[in-house]
């Protein structure tokens, strides 16, 4: 994956670098990994963990399909390097649902029909878990404004909208 | 993305120093720019200095009465802080017209000042483009500009800057505080910066080797009389093709003082002194602020897909300047324009 720099922007060969150890707890997990600088979080999910439910849509953090919350906050983890989390803690849509309990917010997508493809679906609602953290959202504009960063293509929104609503209303 | 090494900064002048020793390499912060131009190819840093445990995370109130932003307070915590959404509603109403929830909550301050055009051609590695190759060409000139400037462009480069936070700064007279191997400096908003010119690689007036730390909010915050709109191709999450940051003090129907702003129009955040100056002392009025519309764009040049900017760009300063006197300022989770 290293290559020389080009474009007479390099100082020369660039030594390859190390896989550095990085610490990180998942769905109340303790991780011990060693990771090259360059590897996301979501590939850090996906290829090294195994938890394959937060998706790779955009891969540029424009879509959402990857979204988790990283120390309770919403993020595109698609443009986090995993090495900058260290000694953060990460919930994914595998980390939501209590002791066999869907979490409020699945239940709701189930109840209103709120996905066709369903590959949004995990961003959609670690998005809407993040939005009810935020506590910033009441009506239905709010949550259509505060959700524009989780796009799906089989336009399933009002169905979304009035999922979460249900959820919120139960929060 | 190439490979490339990964470091993090102690305190502000290890990171300094870091940068000095290795001049290919980069900070890094939220990442949510930068990232996606290194998987585009377009940066290749041969290092990440990694600057987002340092502790420029406060918003602190100055001796002279304004607002003190470390240049790491991620931009959701800022649009929400108390002393933003009473004092400067204008920085708050900008912020959350750009980008989306998740990419506030990672994005700081001085990342955001710092973010590259979204010109499709300069994310576009197969093109020529003088930005990012300089003397490669500029593509958008002859291109897809829809997005493009209409005001202080050269022959070498017709790319906006992005930011939405950036225009409510430049309509504030903000100031960037840097520090770097020649120790610290403050610079003005409206010096930060830059027009392409010739040099259309440089996008701010920052020495190699600085980093910002701080973003300073004079008193006067204009939370009265303002608004910050928005006008783009879809109702959220979407860059502006005009935007109007607008303040005003008015004493009755008199205009005291004008603050006017423009993104999505130039290569930096576009203020135009003479229009505020025909402002002042006028009355609040459509004729007035139709008037002031005319100063900005006297010198705009439309492109093949861009004209259309320029009428929109007068219209967006009315109408900005009408909330601002009403004291109605757009919301963004509304998507009617009073």
């Amino acid at each position: 994956m290293t290559r020389i720099s080009p474009q007479g922007r390099s100082e020369g060969i660039v030594a390859v670098p190390e896989k550095i150890p990085v610490a990180i707890t998942v769905n109340g997990v303790a991780r011990q990994l060693k990771l090259a600088p360059w590897t996301t979080l979501l590939d850090t999910l996906r290829d090294h963990l195994d938890l394959t439910g937060t998706k790779k849509g955009c891969d540029h953090g424009q879509c959402g399909a990857c979204t988790v919350l990283v120390d309770g906050r919403r993020i595109n983890s698609c443009l986090a390097l995993a090495v900058m989390q260290d000694g953060a803690s990460v919930t994914t849509i595998e980390g939501l649902a209590t002791d066999g309990m869907l979490h409020a917010l699945q239940q709701a997508f189930i109840d209103h029909d709120a996905f066709q493809c369903g590959y949004c679906t995990p961003g959609q609602i670690c998005s809407a878990a993040g939005l009810l953290a935020e506590g910033r959202a009441t009506s239905a504009e709010e949550i259509r404004e505060l959700m524009s960063g989780n796009i799906c293509r089989c336009g399933a929104y009002p169905n979304i909208v009035a999922a979460i609503q249900q959820a919120m209303g139960q929060s | 993305m190439i490979g490339f090494q990964y470091s993090r900064a102690q305190d502000i002048a290890d990171a300094v120093r870091q940068l000095a020793a290795q001049p290919s390499a980069k900070f890094i912060a939220g990442g949510t720019n930068l990232i996606d131009l290194m998987k585009q190819d377009v940066e290749r840093p041969s290092r990440l200095i990694d600057i987002s445990r340092l502790p420029l995370k406060s918003v602190e109130e100055t001796a002279s009465g304004g607002l003190r932003i470390g240049a790491l307070v991620p931009n959701s915590d800022l649009a929400y802080h108390p002393l933003i959404t009473q004092r400067y509603p204008m920085v708050a109403s900008a912020i959350l017209a750009g980008a989306s929830a998740q990419l506030r909550n990672m994005a700081s301050t001085g990342g955001n000042l710092l973010q590259r055009t979204r010109c499709f051609y300069f994310y576009d590695t197969a093109t020529p483009c003088n930005k990012r190759e300089p003397g490669s060409g500029c593509s958008a000139i002859v291109g897809l500009n829809r997005m493009h400037a209409i005001l202080g462009t050269s022959e070498s480069c017709i790319a906006t800057h992005p930011s939405d936070l950036c225009v409510a700064l430049a309509a504030l007279d903000a100031t960037v505080h840097v520090a770097g191997p020649a120790g610290t400096r403050v610079i003005a908003f409206d010096d930060f910066h830059r027009l392409p010119g010739n040099a259309p690689q440089s996008d701010t007036t920052l020495q190699r080797g600085e980093i910002v730390t701080a973003v300073e909010l004079p008193h006067q915050g204009f939370a009265t009389h303002h608004t910050y709109l928005k006008i783009r191709d879809r109702l959220s999450y979407a860059f502006a093709l005009v935007s109007v940051a607008a303040g005003l003090e008015l004493e009755g129907d008199t205009i005291k003082e004008a603050r006017l702003a423009l993104g999505g129009v130039a290569h930096k955040p576009w203020r135009d002194p003479t229009a505020e100056t025909a402002l002042r002392g006028q009355a609040a009025s459509q004729s007035t602020f139709a008037g002031a519309a005319d100063i900005v764009l006297q010198d705009a040049k439309g492109y093949d897909h861009n004209r259309f900017k320029i009428d929109l760009a007068r219209r967006a300063i009315v109408r900005a300047l009408t909330q601002a006197a009403a004291g109605t300022p757009q919301v963004q989770s509304s998507k009617k324009i009073a």
